[in-house]
């Protein structure tokens, strides 16, 4: 993983708004740096100057002067605004409130105590619906085999294939408890909540493997649930989408329960 | 002063006391020994962070194979430990030790009052947490074993773990005490206090004290409500926080649906949010009494520092969805959250403002008292400022629920809450026990902690920017951070370091107890009304009915021969 | 117990405020509550907001036994000023009378909520059944547990009535206990429209 961790020790950014994220992450550790040295250095200087000396007795605030020591509330208000205004609220609603335009490849992604089942629609691009009464060894997500739409789909386990360069919407939902899918290197985090679906966007912007894991406490096996995010050129990934489509019988069998990451 | 407490039986005077200062040292012994197990679990936990595939030492040999096959520890015995951490420490630990020892001793002397309003109630409280500090070390050895849904208990995943019950039993008699002790604070500060003692000559402990039981009052009970439903979701096999169709290890549950899980979230951390407030306060007011009495001047802006207090009380109860920016809630509500966190984050700045500019024109002593205090201060900002890029949405979507979370809070409740009431332990010992602690064990025990502590929790800051998340039982299962992993072995060793250096704290407090220098009423030359009474007090603390007449840090006065005026003294003759 | 009063020098009035330490504990007590109870609102409309069907409660609980009950309870909040007035005047007997009566109510209210949800519990109706059960059982049990705890703290002023008439706090507490019993009432006056009206 040369190559892998960058300034601040964060990870390569892979994804089109890793760097909004990581921008404003150097921004504020700038902000906290140089406030935390200009007090430290106040501070120590106070130490210093005012230890206690024979003959020297401690001297009392003059009282028109209280209020002057807010002026670093101030000042550390103003560059709050700021943040708000120019930083915080416009990429939080990029990232999160915004849809994508144009052409958007959709995955749903299923959660489960601890694995993560990902859900292509196929070739005919239309989910098959699924049954959480379905839901078996082999058919982990419970989709409905007789419903036309679930014939070409694909359902892998712990590995997604994503094209670069193409928005992908996922789909999060959970059979049972909550999860979070991360992936570090997109700089995407997000809550998945049994009985809700919730939607995330992402565009992958560099060809190459990151992980996948869970970010919310999910049970005993939780530091295990994690998988494999293979970004590929587009070629490579309608080559790969090809290899995948099912014989008609096998459908909707995890195709690859690839594990050894 | 009164004779009749000769005839009272050990027990009564000792055990079952009504008297606050019993009560006092009652929840202090009980706190500093559920910090003491909260930490042993933590250190325990950090073998398994840093060598996640070897057995534990010793200790692996003597625990169950249940909870540790072949010495080394299953994933759901990790969990127990770091959810019971956590819920020992804030409920159990800090809290009784900021809130019922400190506030229960030092709030009726501060404010001249010869006990609290209501003695009995105080000691129901007391009973209340030592039982139900019992009962939850007791979980690990019920059938269920003790939770492990985090001290967070999300459901779903709470309303079917095994040990949540325990924890919601334990978590209502606890939630029980702390609003008894609190309606008595809240009576106690409001009616009792000496005739002069006017709402600004209260100490700022008394006002940290006053602001934590209202956030204790106002914040509990929705938490109880919480815990109710969720003790009917166990127990009646209600929905309230579970939709329809849910699995529990692959098989279907059939409840009735209908509820929603993100609904615990907003009670918990209704409450959860103003509790961090309750855990830093008292703390806060602990060092502005030190600084105040060695920097032998008023602090600065005294008034600034209480209404930011209050500002900061108030506003607490408006922040709490910080914690829920990725749970699932409509992200433009999320934006309301961002601004009341921000703007929260202003009055802290405003009370280490003061803080800091009441060293400028003191003279310093250094003494052990006043290192933890000083100490206090650049670390408390360390853990306040990490806190600003979590509570920046953007930011939040990268370190949500990494150790930098993790790094971020115990740098205020370790560095800031502990190292504060160190230094409060420190600097009314003598007025506990008529004895001083030894200085220069204290300053072995400042300097090693400070430094382990850092080295605890630094390291968390760095593996949290690369990603790593937090609860992680096999950390090395996910190969993102496997590169900083070697962090993880220096925040484990520094733990384990840091135990080391509490064992001059323990001997010194045990050994001074005893054999220590024996003080006067009021060795430090301190003002406030707790240094005007004997040490210990007697049963009804003033031997004569004070007055108050000025102001409570009247320290260096111009042209007076004694650095320091009490206010109970009409005039410096007095002295 | 002697002892323990003549030690605790506890001045019993504020000397700024004026009032009494048992009746500004009470009032925090009663704040806390409130906050429990809306907390318990909140989570009502809440779930009732997100559920796609939710029953009438008219269709499902016993409306005219549930308006009993709320003039069962009304009227114990009546008696229960009476009693007060009548502990304020000094009136021994009358006081018990009244207590007395508070008392009785407050049973029957219990008997009455346990025969509708004995009722319920035939029909098969348990709080695991719906949503809207669940929480039914859980609102309206947790202020029974409310009215429980009233009982006591009246029966024990009925109780004490006996030796400690002449207490000096004694007329203090059966304003506070007068004061919660209240606040117990206006709990049901909010159920009671919230479950079965609404
Ligand atoms: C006592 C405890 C305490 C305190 C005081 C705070 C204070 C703050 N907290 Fe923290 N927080 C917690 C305890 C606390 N927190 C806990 C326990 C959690 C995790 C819970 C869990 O998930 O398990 C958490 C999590 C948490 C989150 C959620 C993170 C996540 O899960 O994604 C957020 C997000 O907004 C946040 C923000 C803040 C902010 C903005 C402040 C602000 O109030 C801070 C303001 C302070 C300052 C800005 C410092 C100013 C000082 C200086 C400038 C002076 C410097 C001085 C010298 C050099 C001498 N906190
Ligand atoms: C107030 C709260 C508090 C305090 C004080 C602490 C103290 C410590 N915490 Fe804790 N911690 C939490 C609250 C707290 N923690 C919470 C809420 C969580 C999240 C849990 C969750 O995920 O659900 C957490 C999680 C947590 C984790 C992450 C676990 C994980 O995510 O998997 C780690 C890892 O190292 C950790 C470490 C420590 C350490 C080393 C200390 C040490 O610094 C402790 C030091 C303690 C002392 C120095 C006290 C010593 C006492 C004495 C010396 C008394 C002597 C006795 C007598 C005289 C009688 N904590
Ligand atoms: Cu799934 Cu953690
Ligand atoms: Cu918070």
């Amino acid at each position: 993983m040369s190559g892998y961790y960058r300034w601040l020790g964060l990870p390569i950014e892979a994804s089109s708004y890793a760097h909004s994220i990581d921008y404003g992450l150097l921004l504020i550790h700038a902000a906290m740096l140089l406030i935390f040295v200009l007090w430290g250095i106040f501070f120590a200087y106070l130490l210093v100057r005012y230890r206690q000396r024979d003959g020297v007795p401690a001297t009392r605030d003059d009282e028109r002067h209280g209020w002057g020591s807010l002026i670093p509330d101030l000042i550390v208000m103003a560059f709050e605004i700021a943040l708000i205004v120019f930083y915080a609220i416009p990429v939080w609603s990029r990232i999160k409130v915004d849809e994508p335009m144009g052409k958007v490849n959709t995955i749903d992604i299923v959660a489960q105590q601890f694995a993560w089942n990902v859900h292509y629609p196929g070739p005919d691009g239309k989910f098959g619906k699924s049954d959480p009464k379905l839901v078996s060894f082999t058919n982990p997500i419970g989709l409905n085999l007789k419903d036309p739409a679930a014939k070409d789909d694909i359902v892998l386990s712990d590995e997604i294939h994503l094209p670069v360069d193409v928005p992908t919407l996922f789909n999060l939902s959970s059979l049972d408890v909550i999860h979070d899918f991360a992936i570090a290197a997109f700089r995407v985090k997000q809550d998945i909540v049994p009985g809700m679906m919730i939607p995330v966007w992402v565009t992958p912007t560099k060809v190459g493997t990151y992980e996948l894991f869970c970010a919310q406490l999910c049970g005993f096996g939780h530091s295990l649930m994690h998988g494999r995010v293979i970004v590929q050129s587009q070629k490579d990934y309608q080559a790969w989408l090809k290899s995948m489509a099912p014989a008609p019988s096998a459908a909707a069998q995890p195709a690859n329960s690839a594990n050894s990451f | 002063m009164d004779t009749s407490h000769h005839n009272q039986s050990w027990l009564r005077k000792y055990v079952f006391s009504t008297d606050h200062k019993t009560i006092g040292l009652q929840y202090m012994f009980t706190a500093l020994t559920m910090l003491l197990i909260g930490f042993t679990f933590v250190m325990v936990m950090r073998w398994q962070i840093a060598f996640p595939d070897l057995p534990i030492p010793v200790l692996g040999r003597w625990l169950p194979a249940r909870l540790a096959p072949n010495g080394v520890m299953t994933g759901a015995f990790y969990n127990s430990l770091g959810a019971l951490h956590g819920t020992i420490m804030v409920f159990f630990g800090i809290v009784p030790l900021a809130v019922g020892a400190f506030g229960n001793y030092i709030v009726p002397l501060q404010i001249g009052a010869p006990d609290m309003a209501f003695p009995r109630l105080n000691m129901l409280s007391y009973w209340l947490y030592f039982a139900a500090s019992i009962f939850i070390l007791s979980s690990f050895f019920l059938p269920g074993g003790a939770a492990q849904s985090g001290w967070t208990s999300y459901p779903p995943l709470a309303d079917f773990n095994p040990g949540q019950t325990a924890w919601i039993l334990a978590m209502v008699i606890v939630i029980t005490s702390s609003l008894l002790g609190a309606i008595n604070f809240l009576t106690t500060i409001i009616n009792m206090r000496a005739p002069g003692m006017t709402l600004w000559r209260m100490p700022i402990f008394v006002w940290s004290e006053f602001v934590a039981s209202v956030l204790l009052l106002l914040a509990f009970p929705p938490l109880e409500a919480g815990s109710v439903l969720q003790l009917m979701d166990r127990v009646m096999h209600t929905s309230f926080f579970l939709p329809k169709e849910v699995m529990l290890f692959g098989v279907l549950y059939k409840g009735s649906g209908g509820g929603q899980p993100l609904l615990w979230q907003h009670l918990f951390w209704f409450l959860a949010h103003p509790e961090v407030y309750i855990l830093v306060l008292p703390p806060m007011g602990i060092v502005a009494e030190i600084i105040a009495n060695n920097t032998r001047r008023p602090p600065h802006g005294y008034k600034i520092i209480i209404s930011s207090m209050l500002f900061i009380g108030a506003l607490s109860f408006v922040v709490w969805a910080h914690h829920m920016f990725l749970s699932g809630m409509s992200p433009v509500l999320a934006n309301f959250f961002l601004v009341t966190t921000m703007i929260i984050s202003v009055p802290s700045v405003a009370i280490l403002t003061c803080l800091i500019y009441s060293l400028r024109g003191g003279s310093i002593r250094f003494n052990t008292p006043m290192l933890y205090a000083l100490a206090f201060l650049p670390m408390f900002g360390i853990g306040g400022l990490t806190g600003l890029p979590l509570g920046l949405t953007p930011t939040d979507i990268y370190l949500h629920d990494t150790y930098y979370v993790i790094g971020h809070f115990h740098y205020i409740v370790v560095t800031g809450s502990i190292i504060a009431m160190f230094g409060g332990l420190y600097f009314w010992f003598p007025k506990f026990f008529g004895r001083k602690m030894n200085d220069t064990l204290g300053k072995i025990h400042f300097w090693g902690s400070l430094i382990c502590m850092n080295g605890v929790f630094f390291p968390m800051f760095i593996t949290g920017m690369a990603g790593e998340s937090r609860r992680l039982w096999v950390p090395t299962a996910q190969v993102h951070d496997l590169a900083v992993q070697p962090w993880n072995v220096v925040g484990s060793i520094s733990a384990w370091l840091l135990f080391l250096f509490q064992l001059p704290f323990i001997y010194n407090f045990f050994h001074s107890l005893f054999y220590g220098e024996k003080t006067a009423e009021n060795p430090w030359h301190a003002t406030t009304l707790d240094w005007a009474c004997p040490s210990p007090p007697p049963h009804g603390n003033f031997a004569e009915p004070v007055r108050v007449y000025r102001g409570p840090y009247e320290y260096s006065l111009p042209g007076a021969k004694h650095d320091w005026l009490p206010q109970n003294l009409e005039s410096e003759a007095a002295l | 117990m002697t002892s323990e009063a003549a030690v605790m020098d506890v001045p019993h009035v504020g000397a700024g405020t004026g009032v009494t330490n048992a009746k500004l504990g009470i009032w925090l007590f009663l704040a806390s509550e409130i906050m429990l109870f809306s907390t318990l609102f909140t989570t009502y409309i809440i779930l009732r907001l997100g559920s796609s069907s939710w029953p009438r409660g008219w269709n499902v609980l016993n409306v005219p036994m549930g308006t009993l009950n709320t003039l069962v309870l009304i009227t114990s909040s009546v008696t229960v000023v009476m009693a007060y007035a009548k502990a304020v005047e000094r009136k021994r007997g009358q006081f018990r009378l009244f207590m007395g009566l508070t008392i009785a109510l407050g049973v029957a209210f219990l008997i009455i909520k346990g025969f509708e949800w004995g009722a319920h519990f035939k029909a098969g109706e348990f709080p695991s059944s719906s949503i809207f059960l669940a929480a039914y059982f859980t609102m309206t049990g947790l202020h029974a547990l409310h009215v429980i705890g009233g009982l006591i703290t009246n029966s024990i002023l009925l109780v004490l009535s006996e030796k400690q008439w002449d207490h000096p706090l004694f007329v203090g507490r059966v304003e506070a206990a007068g004061l919660y019993w209240h606040f117990v009432d206006i709990v049901w006056i909010f159920l009671f429209p919230a479950l079965y009206l609404l």
